[in-house]
């Protein structure tokens, strides 16, 4: 039998990362896009796009992230093709994200005072111009740092993805407790690695509110 | 799409889901309600507790925070035990619920606190109120009220969460939907009604939590 040093365990689970890291960003770009084009449809003047938009919204956030998973996975088997689990992962994190985002993002629109619209409207602005120039700035400078603090849900939940069988840092962590019989070791490493990966997101998303909250108090 | 969709299962393995659905809200029932204390002793101590035990829960909120429940769990159910600190699945899953949840309500409830006028402490010492007794008479409540839509949607994420405890083989509802699709061989249509039942469930909850609060708090607040 082999022995493992801790620098084997490490070394193995830091290689895992990258799928993690790799993951996320997939899920968080995608989410953003598909999250952005909700977020019109919910705020937008179409009836049917609030209705589908609300929905969305409503299913996703009401849903554990795992079923979402395992319905990517055995949903898109039914279409006849072999899922690859990180097609299935990808897919999934990237819809959850656009629901949570859009969400977000709709809070931070609608905080812009009403003044602002009258104030734009009675400058000649159209829709378009509004959003455009006075209300997406501002609202933009606001959605900063929840954002940024929702990446840190987007990371952990890429931890999940594990499940259907995608390799990445908690696949590599129960892996690596098989081969080691070391619980105890290899999955306080993992929360560890986690934790460098969330916290700097997290703590940079209460400095930058704070910041924003500075600024405002000066207006 | 050759594919035809499939039902006629459900009746069989009604018991199965059902058995499930009671784990699950046992799960959240047990985790909302010794969470949210654990949440308010946490709150209490970083806000107003001394300044040591301020810091020590501060790192367990950051510490939670920041990594998945799943490996939480996978601590508390596989490696606690080499530590001597053994206990079966549902007490493992309890557990990871409570101490998630607890991190969580914790920073929430702290807000609330914090959004306390400073009057009320005053006026709780000009009554010769102890500083705790200020705080379990006077500042508790109005705090809780003021943040329980927040604590609320946190309930609901922590319940549809609760769907990882499977991963430990806790019997919840995602368990039983692993354990009849891998006799029916029906895994989309299994997981479909599965997560139909947890957006009910979410939905009922939100409604319970809802009805819970306007009892505890009769009044609305004063602005």
């Amino acid at each position: 039998m082999t022995e493992f040093s801790l620098w084997d365990i490490l070394r193995n689970l830091l290689l895992a990362t990258r799928w993690t890291i790799v993951l996320s960003l997939v899920s968080f770009v995608g989410g953003s896009m598909v999250g952005l084009v909700l977020l019109f449809l919910r705020i937008g003047k179409g009836r049917a796009g609030q209705i589908f938009a609300k929905g969305y919204i409503e299913l996703f956030q009401g849903t554990p992230l795992l079923m979402q998973l395992f319905l990517a996975f055995f949903g898109l088997g039914l279409l006849g093709i072999d899922v690859p689990a990180w097609l299935a992962a990808g897919l999934a994190l990237i819809f959850w994200t656009a629901a949570f985002l859009a969400e977000i993002w709709r809070g931070c629109v609608e905080s812009i005072a009403r003044g602002q619209w009258e104030a734009s409207a009675s400058l000649g602005m159209g829709y378009l111009q509004q959003m455009r120039y006075v209300v997406l700035p501002q609202a933009f400078k606001i959605a900063i740092p929840p954002t940024v603090g929702f990446s840190v849900q987007v990371v952990k939940g890429t931890a999940l993805t594990s499940i259907i069988g995608f390799v990445e840092l908690s696949k590599a962590g129960t892996v690596m407790t098989n081969a080691t019989f070391q619980p105890f070791l290899v999955y306080g490493l993992v929360a560890l690695i986690y934790f460098a990966l969330c916290w700097p997101l997290s703590k940079s998303s209460q400095l930058l509110e704070r910041k924003l909250n500075v600024a405002h108090r000066n207006h | 799409m050759t594919y035809q969709f499939n039902f006629g299962w459900l009746a069989e393995y009604l018991p199965v889901l059902l058995g499930g659905i009671r784990v699950t809200v046992q799960l959240i029932v047990v985790g909302a309600v010794f969470g949210v204390a654990l949440g308010i002793f946490c709150a209490w101590a970083r806000a107003l507790g001394p300044k040591w035990l301020g810091a020590i829960v501060g790192a367990y909120v950051e510490m939670i925070r920041n990594t998945p429940f799943l490996i939480q769990l996978f601590f508390i159910f596989f490696g606690l035990p080499s530590l001597g600190v053994q206990m079966d699945e549902l007490t493992a899953a309890n557990l990871a619920m409570i101490i998630n949840l607890g991190a969580y309500s914790c920073e929430i409830i702290r807000a609330g606190i914090q959004a306390t006028a400073k009057g009320q402490f005053e006026a709780g010492a000009s009554l010769a109120m102890s500083p705790f007794q200020t705080f379990r008479h006077v500042v508790l409540l109005p705090a809780l009220q003021r943040i329980w839509p927040a604590l609320s949607s946190q309930i609901v994420i922590v319940m549809l969460g609760s769907s990882v405890v499977s991963q430990i083989a806790a019997e919840d509802l995602t368990f039983a939907a692993n354990f009849i699709q891998s006799r029916n061989f029906r895994a989309f249509e299994t997981y479909i009604v599965s997560t139909l039942i947890y957006l009910a469930l979410s939905i009922l909850l939100r409604q319970v939590l809802a009805w819970t609060g306007r009892m505890i708090f009769p009044r609305r607040l004063a602005r």
